[in-house]
């Protein structure tokens, strides 16, 4: 049923969208990253000024559809003569551009919410102690509070990233050529379902097992002391360690 | 400032609205079948319940709505070939709602399942203890409090399907983001009526989420320390 001499001639089209998807999804996903972790500080500050400027972000990117915020990047801003005018036209033009800064702001926006909650679940006894102990606010930051709130955001954060990575099949619509684009193409070539939109979900599996695989990964990593098997194995040596002391 | 355009692309948030009203209630059924499996005890139905949560969570719901559009398509006219019907349509509007229902009714088999697991299994066997029956039970014990349960998730769902209708657009149906793209044609202002959408959909959710807080604090009466978290 399935014809194979056409999932053959078009593994290299698959192949390509594949990357042209990775290319997207770790791009948008470092910046995400990199840009959610001073919004969520500032996301849970106690300053209104903080807080509230950074929620009206996410709410905003939140209550509306990726599509249409990627509309509006990549068809709606050229509206403007200023933009086409302006030294960002060069970029603005370019659909990958466009497609990379809505993926980025959508995921900065729920990653902000994620990680501003596991911030808002800290407790406060874990920082009072630091800062008994004379850690500086640094040190807090850095040793106490951000690897305890990352801990507890990781699971979601996971899924996150592997939202974003469905996501990225919305650059289809703004003629990039990724692997759901791939898959419309050969259908509208071939007209045959399995060896079209089949192969491309072929691809989005693999992709996302591998992504929760990944994830698996670093939950056993990071969060190592909550393993119930982990955490019932004795401590080596636990004599020398107290005779140490 | 729409050019005249604005009572189109409200009619069209009525599409949208309609879209989505409809694919709550296929998730929904699709959702409590799921979850009743999952608990069920024959492994037969636990294996289908989980193979459907994993695969639909595992890839794109545009893609899977291009599978079920063009693969519905071409099933149908099998189907009418066969019967001598001749050439049928796909109606975008059933495709659209039945995608989305089906996509999104493996999110609420988890959201229902963990609801009625959340019900302490006590509360049933006393049920059953006092004399009630089978159909007592689930209707005056367990139906209650899973509501209950399931709000949050529920609502969380509600939200992302909301937007998940903007694809309806992909496969031709005649929602807003399809009437925006018109509107911007004819009057070379896609930012206008991009940002009127993206504006009217702010709208919507921020409607619901007011909505559904408020049922959550009324489910919630009497609850202690729930609301409040």
């Amino acid at each position: 049923m399935i014809d194979w001499a056409i999932v053959r001639e078009m593994l290299p089209a698959f192949w390509h969208g594949l990357q042209m998807t990775l290319l997207l999804l770790v791009t948008s996903a470092v910046a995400g990253l990199v840009l959610s972790v001073p919004l969520s500080v500032a996301r849970s500050a106690r300053s209104p000024w903080a807080r509230w400027p950074v929620f009206g972000f996410t709410f905003v990117i939140r209550g509306t559809p990726l599509l249409v915020q990627l509309f509006i990047l990549y068809y709606g801003l050229p509206q403007f003569g200023v933009i086409r005018n302006s030294a960002l036209w060069p970029l603005l033009r370019d659909p990958w551009f466009c497609a990379w800064a809505a993926f980025t702001l959508n995921t900065t926006a729920y990653t902000t919410e994620i990680f501003a909650g596991a911030i808002r679940t800290t407790p406060a006894g874990e920082i009072e102690a630091a800062r008994a102990m004379g850690l500086t606010r640094a040190q807090v930051f850095r040793d106490v509070f951000w690897p305890g709130a990352w801990r507890r955001a990781l699971p979601q954060y996971g899924n996150e990233i592997i939202q974003l990575m469905h996501a990225t099949a919305l650059a289809s619509t703004v003629t990039i050529v990724e692997i759901l684009r791939v898959g419309r193409d050969v259908y509208t070539n071939y007209l045959k379902i399995p060896e079209s939109f089949g192969m491309a979900a072929v691809f989005y599996l693999a992709l996302t097992l591998v992504l929760a695989g990944l994830f698996r990964l670093l939950e056993r990593h990071f969060l190592r002391h909550l393993d119930p098997r982990a955490s019932a194995t004795p401590m080596p040596e636990p004599v020398k360690a107290s005779a140490h002391a | 400032m729409f050019h005249g355009y604005l009572p189109m692309i409200l009619d069209g948030l009525r599409v949208t609205l309609s879209v989505a009203v409809v694919s709550l209630a296929v998730a929904c059924v699709f959702g409590l079948m799921g979850a009743s499996a999952k608990l069920s005890h024959s492994p037969v139905l636990r294996g289908l319940a989980g193979l459907y949560t994993t695969v639909i969570r595992a890839l794109p719901d545009l893609l899977l709505m291009l599978i079920v559009f063009y693969g519905g398509q071409i099933l149908l006219n099998r189907v009418a070939t066969a019967q001598g019907w001749g050439y049928m349509d796909v109606n975008a509007f059933a495709a659209g709602t039945i995608t989305l229902g089906f996509v999104f009714g493996a999110y609420l088999t988890e959201t229902f399942r963990g609801a009625i697991l959340a019900i302490p299994r006590g509360q049933i066997e006393a049920g059953h203890a006092m004399g009630l029956s089978r159909g007592q039970v689930m209707r005056d014990i367990v139906i209650p409090q899973m509501i209950r349960h399931a709000i949050p998730g529920f609502t969380n769902n509600w939200l992302v399907m909301l937007k998940a209708t903007a694809l309806v657009s992909i496969i031709g149906l005649d929602d807003m983001v399809h009437r925006a793209s018109l509107a911007s044609a004819a009057t070379r202002e896609p930012f206008t009526f991009y940002a009127l959408i993206g504006a009217i959909y702010l709208a919507v959710t921020t409607v619901s989420i007011l909505l559904l807080g408020a049922l959550n604090r009324r489910m919630s009466r009497g609850i202690r320390s729930e609301v409040r978290a």
